[in-house]
């Protein structure tokens, strides 16, 4: 008996020979290193592996990487992976895409990818801005934003990436930072390890345009205070010293408690497999600074997938017919003959 | 030369699945003996006939059942369904009526027909929309019962035409009160009077198979079938059928019946088709000879949906379908399918195309094989969605921003729409690029014999994955072989990892690379490339005359009538030659020699001038149209007064 281990590989095997020309100091850089760390890991051959990413500076990321890659058009990047995921579903398919990309021009088919419980691992950059365009606001920049399209500020109400993922259902919902260099390599390990679509929204810091934004997450001294760091069926505590706690008031609406003032077991306790996508939505609404925010695995639920469904569906047409003769086909419907 | 509808390649250079016409020898008509209802039967060589009516009246069911009959005896047929875009329209408005035209005949023909021997109308509105088609002396049939005050307000007629000798003197007119009668014979059955109704359509079609002899059991087996769990209804459309058939053969009405021969088709088995079934079939068909998965993926637009719903159901030849959330998505998804190694197509129509332009951009960017299937509708915009136009070519050629060429190809009917999805799929596999596929409304919805081929006269396309780099340095994306192309490994393949994109890249690297002269390079790489088909595709033939006066330059739905036209032309001594061109991106090679030895060109085309416009680009030629932009096919008159007025 023989087995054929993969053989061991490292981050410098996922690197291609491409000079990676994002800005000095770009998130893109630490997400691109946690990445190429995290895929010797998952279990997948290098060669099964395909990057699809749409545009913007993010979407450069496959031609970072040594694996397949397809950088393709601006919003389109989950459409033309759910085409390369049926056919052929022992890819592992991630789409890397930005706020601009997935949540702008490409919101219809990220809402469609998500419901259909395609198996991608969709990471989303999000920096709050359109970065490769120099400078204008995004859906997800905040109401009074001055940018170079809105310079009396932006009057648009944003959007919630992870509410938006979870109104349509969507099975791995999970958020990190881009030099939270653990915390991301877990998420991400925990994304490739889900079957169906797994979206991991990552901010991002955008170091010309948008710098700073994420700071509250990102300064090792200020996260406690302002994050909540996710952990299946631990309560929801945060704080310097893991002091204080969220429960749900009378309104069943979030509330922080001081740890000390409430009996433990009034605390939230986090669910991630909760089957209500209720409970990961009201986690999705917590947002810095107007409320602790929820870092993590918002929610890891087990749903049949899109592609195996459509090859399922055909092998199961060709068990139950047989594999299709073209002379039946040609024949079939009234024929005649002329002799 | 354009193939009606055989598929023919076996004594043939296979490459290029050329076509053989058939030999058709003219029967003289003869009278026949009068049969059991004593009433005399008339030979004829060919009739039109039209059922029309209100939408929901069932003429689209009528007319393919009276087309499957007459294709199942024998007959040539061509056909023209022509329905509103209202799914059901206000009943008895002129703007809800839906008609079915066939021509049946005992010889070869290519055209539905330009004017109408036989008129079904089953209401005001639709004699009124109609008429017009009935030839002089043509046998007019109406459901009388429906021409009562206020369906004659919603046609705006002031008096029953049906009363009015001046509107009727020209014609044969039947009266029949075809609502009560078909209410009569399904009374017992414990239908609702609007359930008895519905089965007028039944009533009008025992009617018609009784005028032109028909044999009624195809359509009865149909029915079975497709009520069979529904007995009621089952067995009232099987009465009204009889009802009908029995009303010609009893009434004093109908005088004389007619009868028209099978058609002398050349020796071989034969199906009725419609251009869209022939599509989806000849795309099946394709991936079969490929040894690959068929992946399609489409969003519901008319008229192009009937080939998603064709191929759903197909699934056991390999067939994967996904119904995109937009157009988008479609052409993205199929994208994406291409790369992984699929023989990957999607299809739609003007709008949607349009929509799908940045998609077919990074396909000829990445060049990735595909085909894009356009079944062309009246536009701009919405436009006529159930209407046939040729509008869509110049879009087809130029529609993308950048240099971006895309191989063209036109089936020429609808038998041809098998041969010529598999011709575009091997030239999106043997040069790895998009297609497009140019079908119109006319061809998709319209039936005609269809030759049903040998499965082993087909030719395999061949699809090679490189397994194993193709350089000392690795695997090289973007390098070529002599014709230009580049190799196709698909994700999964070890050793062989490559990034592609819709970014401007080097040349064999496939690495980013926007240096004006690297530019200036791939946009002449990707230009040539195409051009460089002609080197693989046949020679364009001529029909009729291959020098002399006037060259009639064709192209897609308008075969028929053009040829038809041409051929009356020269039957006439006019010098007349016709070129029916399949291959619009790249043209045929010879297709500049075959201009110059023609005095005259006329270009008629369902548009304002499009392949006039690339011709006389292409050729310096003084090339003049004839153009038509009223939703409908040429009809061949139309066609021979142009012909003439050039000489
Ligand atoms: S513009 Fe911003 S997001 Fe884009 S590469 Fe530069 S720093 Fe990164």
């Amino acid at each position: 008996m023989s087995t054929t281990a993969l053989p061991q590989l490292t981050a410098k095997d996922f690197a291609s020979d491409q000079e990676v020309r994002w800005c000095p100091r770009c998130g893109d850089y630490s997400i691109l290193a946690q990445m190429r760390k995290v895929l010797p890991n998952v279990g997948i051959p290098k060669e099964k592996i395909v990057f699809v990413s749409g545009i913007g500076c993010s979407s450069r990321f496959p031609y970072y990487m040594s694996t397949y890659g397809f950088h393709t058009i601006h919003g389109r990047a989950p459409a033309v992976a759910t085409g390369l995921k049926i056919a052929n579903p022992e890819l592992q398919v991630w789409v890397i895409t930005g706020d601009g990309d997935a949540l702008s021009i490409g919101g219809n088919h990220f809402m469609h990818a998500i419901r259909r419980n395609v198996d991608l691992k969709i990471i989303l950059f999000n920096n709050q801005i359109y970065g490769l365009t120099k400078g204008q606001y995004s859906p997800t920049s905040p109401q009074g934003k001055k940018t170079k399209s809105t310079p009396f500020g932006s009057v648009d109400a944003p959007l919630t990436p992870l509410s938006v993922a979870l109104g349509a259902g969507v099975t791995f919902a999970a958020k990190s930072v881009d030099v939270d260099i653990n915390h991301l390599q877990m998420v991400l390990e925990r994304a490739a390890a889900h079957k169906g679509t797994a979206l991991v929204e990552i901010y991002q810091d955008c170091n010309v345009f948008n710098t700073g934004v994420f700071e509250f997450a990102q300064k090792k001294d200020e996260k406690n205070k302002n994050c909540i760091y996710l952990e299946h069926g631990k309560p929801l505590k945060f704080g310097e010293k893991l002091d204080k706690g969220i429960r749900r008031n009378s309104q069943n609406c979030p509330e922080v408690v001081d740890i000390n003032s409430v009996p433990e077991d009034d605390l939230l306790f986090h669910d991630e497999k909760s089957p209500d996508p209720g409970y990961a939505a009201m986690l999705a609404s917590m947002r810095y600074p107007h409320s602790p925010e929820p870092m993590g695995i918002y929610r890891c639920v087990e749903k049949p997938t899109y592609d195996e469904a459509v090859n399922f569906q055909m092998n199961s047409r060709i068990e139950a017919q047989g594999t299709g003769d073209l002379e039946e086909l040609f024949n079939s419907g009234d024929t005649w003959t002329v002799k | 030369m354009p193939a009606k509808r055989s598929y023919e390649n076996a004594s043939l250079d296979l490459t290029f699945y050329e076509f053989e016409r058939k030999t058709f020898s003219m029967a003289t008509d003869v009278v026949d003996a009068p049969l059991a209802d004593g009433k005399p039967l008339e030979t004829l060589e060919s009739v039109v006939i039209r059922f029309c009516g209100d939408s929901g009246d069932g003429m689209q069911l009528a007319g393919t059942q009276f087309t499957n009959t007459s294709a199942v005896f024998g007959n040539d047929i061509s056909t023209l369904p022509d329905f509103p875009a209202e799914i059901r329209a206000p009943a008895g408005t002129l703007g809800g009526v839906s008609g079915y035209q066939i021509c049946f005949s005992n010889r070869e023909v290519f055209t539905p027909g330009d004017e109408l021997d036989t008129l079904v109308a089953m209401n005001p509105a639709a004699l009124k929309t109609n008429v017009a088609d009935l030839k002089r002396g043509g046998t007019l049939i109406v459901n009388e019962d429906e021409f009562d005050k206020a369906n004659l307000q919603k046609a705006f007629y002031k008096d029953n035409p049906l009363e009015d000798p001046n509107i009727m003197a020209p014609y044969r007119l039947h009266k029949v009160p075809m609502t009560r009668l078909t209410r009569d014979s399904v009374a017992g059955l414990g239908l609702t009077m609007k359930e008895a109704d519905r089965c007028k359509n039944f009533f009008a079609l025992g009617l018609v198979y009784w005028l032109y002899e028909r044999d009624m059991s195809s359509t009865e087996d149909w029915v079975r079938e497709k009520f069979g769990k529904k007995p009621e209804i089952c067995e009232s459309n099987l009465r009204a059928l009889r009802a009908g058939y029995n009303y010609g053969f009893s009434t004093e009405s109908f005088t004389v019946h007619y009868k028209v021969n099978p058609a002398k088709l050349a020796p071989g088995k034969y199906r009725k088709i419609t251009g869209n079934e022939a599509t989806a079939m000849g795309f099946v068909t394709a991936a079969k000879l490929s040894g690959k998965k068929l992946f399609y993926s489409g969003y519901p637009i008319t008229p192009a949906s009937d080939i998603l719903h064709e191929l759903s159901i197909l699934k056991n030849y390999g067939v994967r379908t996904f119904q995109a959330e937009d157009e988008i998505a479609a052409i993205t998804s199929v994208i994406g399918a291409a790369y992984a190694g699929d023989m990957a197509i999607t299809a739609s129509s003007g709008p949607g195309i349009a929509l799908k332009g940045e998609g077919l951009g990074l396909a000829v960017m990445t060049e990735l094989p595909l085909v894009c299937i356009n079944v062309q509708r009246g536009g701009p915009s919405t436009g006529l969605p159930t209407k046939t136009e040729q509008a869509d070519l110049l879009m087809s050629m130029f529609g993308r921003n950048g240099e971006c060429p895309m191989p063209i190809v036109a089936p020429s009917g609808p038998a041809d729409c098998f041969a010529m999805a598999i011709e575009s799929m091997r030239i999106a596999i043997e040069f790895m690029t998009p297609v497009f596929f140019l079908s119109d409304g006319y061809i998709a919805n319209g039936a005609e014999p269809w030759s049903v081929p040998n499965v082993s006269d087909l030719k395999p396309i061949p699809v090679s994955h490189p397994t194993q780099p193709n350089t000392e340095n690795g695997y090289m994306p973007y390098l070529r072989n002599e014709k230009r192309v580049r190799p196709w490994a698909v994700p999964g393949t070890p050793g062989l990892e490559h990034r592609i994109g819709g970014i401007e890249k080097a040349d064999v690297t496939g690495n980013l690379d926007y240096s004006p002269n690297n530019h200036s390079h791939m946009v002449n790489m990707r230009a040539n490339k195409i051009a460089g088909i002609a080197d693989y595709i046949p020679e364009q033939p001529v029909e009729g005359m291959q020098e002399g006066d006037l060259l009639v330059l064709s192209w897609g739905g308008t075969y028929g009538s053009v040829k038809t036209a041409c051929d009356h032309a020269v039957k006439q001594g006019l010098s007349v030659g016709h070129a029916h061109i399949r291959y619009l991106n790249p043209f045929p090679k010879n297709l500049g020699d075959i201009i110059k030895r023609f005095k005259k060109v006329l270009v008629p085309e369902l548009n304002l001038g499009q392949l006039k416009m690339l011709i006389r680009a292409t050729y310096l030629v003084d090339a003049q149209g004839l153009n038509k932009v009223k939703g409908k096919p040429f009809l061949v008159s139309e066609v021979s007064e142009a012909i003439h007025k050039m000489f």
